[in-house]
């Protein structure tokens, strides 16, 4: 693991050499996080949100830990257990606002995370490992999310998991027994409440988990950077600590200010006024929208209106999990050998017409189901996927990229007017090292 | 081959979503959605400005305490307040014997048991308890009300788009019906016109009907439109009522962060002063 220009741990303290030899805790510390992994030098900002999703699950696992001490997951009281929560628990109201927005916090990390890794190709070899444990990340934080959003059991909790747990019953022969098994009744009612609340206990760890995976996965050729071409020495790297430590704490600072601002000042900005109303069975809501962060799928979930051989609905369920499911494969249907996009004038085109499109998706799954919102949402999908299954592979074939720099170093200091000299101490360039 | 499947599946979607657009065009070109008589006649509440509002905003209780009086006086009859208990009335100014006597003269008792027999009983409120609940059971309020089930105010400014602007609106929207409203849309037996309701028509009779209905303490004149901006103000209270510590924090966190991250702003340009990046 890492370069051989690593700085070594070598403990001085007897006691931090006693425990290097018995349980190497804190070289693991200092080879992931300290000085010794060597990071390149020109990372931008985008690069410090894996860290600040890092971040958001840790407030979600403290807030949530301490939240479940004072809920009760019985449809009797779940909502009543939350008001309790927000008027009598001491500081209860901001333990639950944290939560909230905690999750949507959560989301626009790992949102801006992922798009950082479609521009600058950070899927693509030796990285694809940490692409799909990434993505299985995405899906466990989804899953977590709905059925969290479930537990306070108001009117768009239950009307919510009615509508998704209703996907399942779309598939042919299997659909109603799943759907059931799913729910442990044939509609949401306590057993699901109590099923979810589990299970919303469980996945953060799970992600824990996978984020080890993640990180041990990337830590093997390093990170990417935003020339996408190799670490081709030291002059490129510095250690991630303290210069990468520095950079990521004033982004954690902005990170904070900003759900501050959310939590302290509008707390039911991203709510929906429905989940104030306890949940009830007999009374469907005028519209049933999700939270933000899957309005984007819930688009395209609701763009097959008509039968195609297969059911309309079932041709949305498919395309919903297919819009993720498809995003496995992205390392091999984009073979470009050049990672950045800073260097692929036809990708970046298109790349931010995806970015567009997506956020087109996501207005148009936040409104209701009526034109001309459903032939938008039509349109955008029929580019989603078109993005991702013709016109990449494509382009990746067709393009002419630019020339890349011959360095890190050289284009940093290109960047900065300098003659492309290496930098001092660097007169020989180790060779690339075997990874 | 991963290219030339997902090649294939890509051209299996756009085909299906672009049929589907198609058909959905087609529709819409020969038969345009029509405006429904909600939607042309519904009106957004007016903005309506409160001492609570906005990043600073406080509470004023001297107007909580006259949207409790309007509340007791009048929604009280039909509206239970079922998350608010008697001792959070602290909040709102009173002292402790008046909560206690709030409390022991609420006009519906609080469930309970006969300590002799253990039959079904009722005793006087207490300030521990919540607010009875008016009605036993749904069947028993909708029995009640022309088979319309009367809201829990607790949450209410939290559970209605527009909040307690359209709180008040709906309680100062009531009107006779327009002349061009169809047929269809006017208000039937035990329902009542007010433009603010989704559907137009709503099963509450105008609880606010002329000046001076409540008469308040402290010599404000009880217009219709200053009730209902009180039981408008107190209902922000019960659905939110740490708002104050809620926005008080914010500033002392927010000063703290904003300190904290200039600190981490100059110790990033420090470690990072002799590398270019």
């Amino acid at each position: 693991m890492s370069f051989p220009w690593a700085e070594q741990y070598t403990p001085t303290n007897p006691f931090m050499k006693y425990m290097d030899e018995r349980l190497p805790m804190p070289r693991l510390i200092y080879n992931s996080l300290g000085k010794g992994y060597p990071t390149p030098r020109n990372l931008n900002y985008f690069w410090n949100f894996g860290s600040l999703a890092g971040l958001a699950l840790v407030i979600q696992i403290v807030t949530g830990i301490v939240l479940a001490m004072h809920y009760a997951a019985s449809t009797d009281i779940a909502f009543a257990s939350v008001e309790h929560i927000m008027r009598d628990v001491n500081s209860g109201w901001l333990l639950r606002y944290l939560h909230s927005n905690g999750a949507s916090f959560f989301f626009i990390a790992l949102y801006i995370h992922i798009f950082r890794g479609l521009y600058y190709g950070s899927y693509k070899p030796p990285r694809e490992m940490v692409w799909l444990l990434g993505l299985v990340i995405f899906l466990l934080a989804m899953a977590t999310a709905f059925m969290g959003y479930v537990l306070p059991w108001g009117q768009m909790s239950y009307w919510g998991a009615q509508v998704i747990t209703g996907l399942f019953s779309a598939i042919p022969l299997v659909g109603e027994a799943l759907h059931s098994w799913l729910l442990g009744g044939f509609a949401p009612d306590n057993a699901t409440l109590n099923r979810f609340f589990s299970l919303h206990y469980l996945l953060p760890f799970v992600i824990a988990g996978v984020i080890i995976l993640h990180i041990w996965a990337l830590h093997l050729p390093g990170s990417s950077n935003p020339t996408g071409i190799d670490v081709k020495g030291p002059q490129d790297t510095v250690p991630f600590h303290p210069y990468y430590t520095a950079k990521d704490g004033f982004g954690v600072g902005i990170f904070l200010i900003l759900l501050a601002i959310l939590v302290f000042f509008a707390p039911n900005f991203l709510g929906h006024a429905d989940n104030y109303i306890e949940a009830n069975p007999l009374s469907t809501p005028a519209h049933i929208v999700p939270e933000w962060y899957f309005w984007p799928f819930y688009a395209i979930l609701r763009a097959f209106t008509v039968d195609f051989i297969l059911p309309a609905k079932l041709w949305g369920v498919i395309a919903m999990f297919g819009s993720i499911i498809l995003l496995f494969f992205l390392p091999w249907l984009d073979k470009s050998p050049v990672r950045s996009g800073n260097y692929r004038p036809q990708f970046k085109l298109w790349f931010w017409v995806l970015v567009g499109d997506v956020v087109v998706l996501a207005y148009c799954g936040g409104r209701p189901a009526e034109e001309p919102y459903v032939m938008v949402s039509q349109i955008a999908s029929i580019y989603y996927f078109a993005h991702f299954l013709i016109i990449l592979p494509i382009v990746s074939r067709t393009e002419r990229p630019k020339p890349l720099p011959n360095s890190i170093t050289e284009s940093v200091l290109a960047k900065r007017g300098e003659p492309a000299s290496p930098g001092p101490g660097s007169a020989t360039p180790p060779a690339q090292p075997a990874v | 081959m991963v290219r030339l499947i997902g090649f294939l599946v890509g051209i299996g979607f756009v085909v299906v979503l672009g049929y589907s657009l198609i058909v959905g065009a087609i529709a819409y070109v020969g038969n345009p959605p029509e405006e429904t008589v909600e939607h042309e006649f519904h009106r957004e509440a007016e903005a309506v400005s409160f001492a609570s509002d906005g990043p600073l905003g406080r509470f004023d209780r001297q107007q909580l305490q006259r949207g409790f009086q309007v509340y007791k006086e009048v929604c009280a009859a039909c509206h239970s307040l079922g998350y608010v208990a008697f001792r959070d009335l602290h909040d709102l100014g009173f002292t402790e014997p008046e909560v206690d006597a709030i409390a022991q003269q609420w006009q519906i008792e609080v469930p309970s048991v006969d300590p002799d027999t253990g039959e079904a009983a009722t005793r006087p409120a207490t300030a521990a308890d919540s607010f009875p609940h008016v009605y036993p059971n749904e069947i028993a309020a909708r029995a009640a009300n022309n088979n319309a089930l009367p809201p829990d105010l607790s949450l209410i400014t939290k559970a209605r788009e527009g909040g307690a602007d359209y709180i008040h609106a709906l309680l100062t929207g009531y009107r006779n019906p327009p002349a061009e409203l169809p047929e269809a849309n006017q208000p039937g037996t035990g329902l009542y016109y007010n433009p603010y309701f989704a559907n137009l028509n709503l099963a509450m009779p105008p609880p606010l009907t002329a000046d001076g209905q409540v008469t308040y303490a402290d010599g404000t004149e009880a217009t219709v439109d200053q009730m209902a901006r009180d039981v408008s103000a107190f209902l922000i209270w019960t659905a939110e009522p740490k708002m104050e510590a809620r926005k008080s924090t914010g500033w002392a966190v927010l000063i703290f962060l904003i300190f904290a991250t200039s600190l981490a702003w100059l110790a990033y340009q420090n470690v990072w002063r002799d590398i270019k990046h």
